[in-house]
């Protein structure tokens, strides 16, 4: 990384800063995460009996699932934020239209089995639709749903991204119109008349690819699909920020115009990774639906895609692996709070993020560091 | 082969030389019957940069009022001028920061500055230095300058850059040159003023441009520093052209050598110039004397 390297003041030949990806030690620590991922969490929730202290609960299981859907937009709002310097209070949005997404295609796989016994899922039977509206007529093919969920996120990205960057939109004002458009487009999903199920959103989902979506087969090789999707994206975010064009993303956090006047087109770069960033949270919704089972519009809250913002500032912004532990470490501190003190979490949540603010610039992981320095 | 082929290709080779001498029999650099691309900097009439009449208004307040400036290929211009009056405003215009209300800049004889933006300016060839020194603070010293390396600048060809050895040479000659080879892996913002004011002249020649616009850039640096700079400009003159605007009469004194070889500067003054010549006659110059030097 770009830590300041003591000792080089001594004549040390010229080279190429290290062109390699990770560490040897980073790369062993990476494969004993896929193997926690896809081996150890699978062994002890499934095979290990549930009186033995090695037994996984199913309760950690899809919390720790969920959580690792959370780690994903934190991920993505690093790039945006801690990278780019843009900071986004729309990443609910990106991550919420990715659960619709798998959301319609879930509700389709319900086929007779709900409360009207009719083709048409619950609600539409319940506002006396007789057939499905034109932007469910892929919800019955799995891979025209997932398309959805890549295209559009990343299409909404797209047009929204080239507007706000040509119109060289920048700072707060940049996050105020995300939040607008966040909050606008939960209004929408608000109503009923949008067919996506109005304040109820959708649930009760049954199958998923014609298999029963609640037995902990399925539960498990969604927790599996959902840790290795986190990691693949940990390694592509990486590669991205280790690339000359991610030290463009750097410098236009730094000095824009020095980035202009250097013959880049700053529009073209924020653009790529902001759509790049709302593509990642897209997928990490669709990850997280058949998980939790439910997706209605709270998850476009401003709430939701500030908290965002928090998972990334306390973990450390600017590392990659500071915004993931930071989702960890929030959202576990946030399912004990809310189990032990439900009242006093969002003061807790609130007084986080100032602490943060005031002590820890750089986050947990900073904190680890410097630590680390001085010893 | 049949005769009706031969025949074929006989002419198409005749075609393509009698196009190649007419070229040539045009005159070699002359503009008569030379093809020009589109495009391509023109420099066939001596002149680097035009700027006519170029006027610039905000909120009624003139900061340049019917500019009049050509720069000669290779030449080494000084502009002096109080404060107020429209130095940075002129940088500004040449490389796309701000649009005129009036008035024509063009790089060469034919490419319209007006139309571009200002990352594209920057491709074609005209570097600016900005009055504050401006790098990436939190990368190294040595990314700083292969962010500016001449490369293509597009994202994906970002994405796959790798330095080849060529280029890892010219940073590291670059390095030496702005005497910063001690801290390449130091990151930018731990620099002192002077230095990143040296490392931002650096990122400027990396860039390889044709002209250099330097804002200010000895300000700020030790007397040691402003000489090293002075050589440095020097050395640059004939290769580039280069635009200096500076305060520090003594640093123009130094890029001016006693005006050998006819150096000129130029004395903006409420927008306009005021005077354009030799130091010493700019010097004596009463109206000179009235807004600036006499003050």
């Amino acid at each position: 990384m770009s830590a300041v390297m003591p000792g080089t003041s001594s004549t040390s030949p010229l080279s190429a800063p290290a062109g390699g990806l990770l560490t040897g030690r980073m790369w062993s620590l990476l494969l004993a995460f896929v193997l926690i991922v896809s081996v150890a969490v699978p062994v002890m929730n499934l095979l290990i009996p549930a009186d033995s202290v090695f037994h996984l609960s199913d309760y950690a299981v899809s919390l720790i699932g969920k959580i690792m859907c959370y780690a994903i937009c934190a991920l993505a709002m690093d790039l945006i934020w801690g990278y780019t310097g843009i900071l986004s209070l729309g990443h609910g949005m990106f991550f919420a239209l990715g659960g619709y997404g798998m959301g319609m295609y879930l509700m389709r796989q319900i086929g007779r089995d709900g409360n009207y016994q009719s083709d048409l899922p619950d609600f539409m039977v319940f506002l006396d639709w007789k057939e499905l509206p034109w932007h469910w007529a892929l919800s019955d093919s799995f891979v025209g749903q997932l398309l959805l969920v890549v295209l559009v996120p990343g299409l909404l990205a797209f047009v929204f991204g080239y507007f706000a960057f040509r119109s060289r939109i920048k700072g707060v004002y940049f996050s105020i119109i995300t939040q607008a458009v966040t909050f606008a487009a939960m209004l929408l999903f608000f109503r009923n008349e949008t067919g996506f199920g109005g304040n109820n959103g959708f649930t009760d989902f049954k199958r998923i690819l014609g298999m029963p979506i609640a037995t902990p087969s399925m539960r498990m090789t969604l927790f599996v699909l959902t840790g290795l999707t986190l990691i693949g994206f940990f390694l592509f975010a990486r590669w991205l920020v280790t690339s000359k064009f991610g030290r463009v993303l750097q410098a236009i956090r730094d000095a824009e115009t020095r980035v202009m006047f250097t013959g880049y087109d700053p529009l073209k770069y924020k653009l790529t990774i902001w759509v790049i960033s709302a593509v990642m949270c897209g997928i990490a919704g669709a990850l997280y639906v058949p998980q939790v089972g439910i997706i209605n519009p709270s998850e476009m809250s401003p709430a939701a895609g500030i908290e965002i913002a928090i998972w990334a500032a306390v973990g450390g912004r600017g590392t990659l692996i500071g915004p993931i532990i930071g989702a960890f470490f929030v959202n576990g501190a946030k399912s004990w709070f809310t189990q032990a003190f439900p009242e006093f979490w969002l003061y807790f949540l609130g007084m986080l993020f100032i602490a943060v603010t005031l002590f820890l610039p750089h986050g947990i992981v900073g904190l680890l560091r410097r630590r680390k320095e001085e010893h | 082969m049949t005769p009706d082929l031969m025949k074929a290709g006989a002419q198409t080779r005749i075609a393509r030389e009698s196009k190649a001498t007419a070229v040539r029999s045009g005159g070699g650099e002359a503009a008569f019957m030379r093809r020009h691309e589109p495009g391509s900097l023109d420099l066939t009439h001596g002149q680097i940069l035009y700027l006519e009449d170029i006027t610039v208004s905000f909120d009624g307040f003139k900061a340049l009022n019917a500019l009049n400036l050509t720069i000669s290929v290779g030449e080494l211009r000084c502009i002096i001028g109080p404060n107020g009056a429209g130095k940075t405003t002129m940088m500004d215009v040449i490389t796309g920061k701000t649009r005129p209300d009036l008035g024509r800049a063009s790089f060469g004889a034919t490419i319209d500055l007006l139309g571009l933006r200002e990352n594209e300016i920057a491709s074609i060839g005209i570097g600016r230095k900005f009055q504050k020194p401006t790098v990436f603070e939190q990368l190294s010293v040595f990314e700083n300058l292969e962010l500016a390396l001449k490369a293509n600048r597009g994202v994906r060809s970002s994405m796959f850059f790798r330095l080849n050895g060529e280029q890892l040479d010219r940073i590291g000659s670059m390095l030496t040159l702005i005497h910063l080879k001690d801290s390449a892996q130091r990151n930018a913002g731990l620099l002192s003023h002077g230095q990143k004011q040296w490392l931002e002249i650096g990122m400027l020649l990396m860039q390889d441009p044709k002209l250099l616009l330097l804002d200010e850039p000895v300000a700020g640096m030790t007397d040691e520093e402003t000489e090293r700079t002075a050589e440095l400009f020097l050395s640059l003159e004939g290769n580039h052209s280069l635009v200096v605007v500076e305060h520090d009469m003594k640093f123009v004194g130094e890029l001016m050598q006693n005006g050998r070889n006819g150096k000129k500067v130029t004395v903006l003054h409420e927008g306009s110039v005021l005077a354009e010549g030799l130091l010493s006659d700019v010097q004596a110059n009463d109206k000179v004397v009235e807004v600036y030097l006499g003050r």
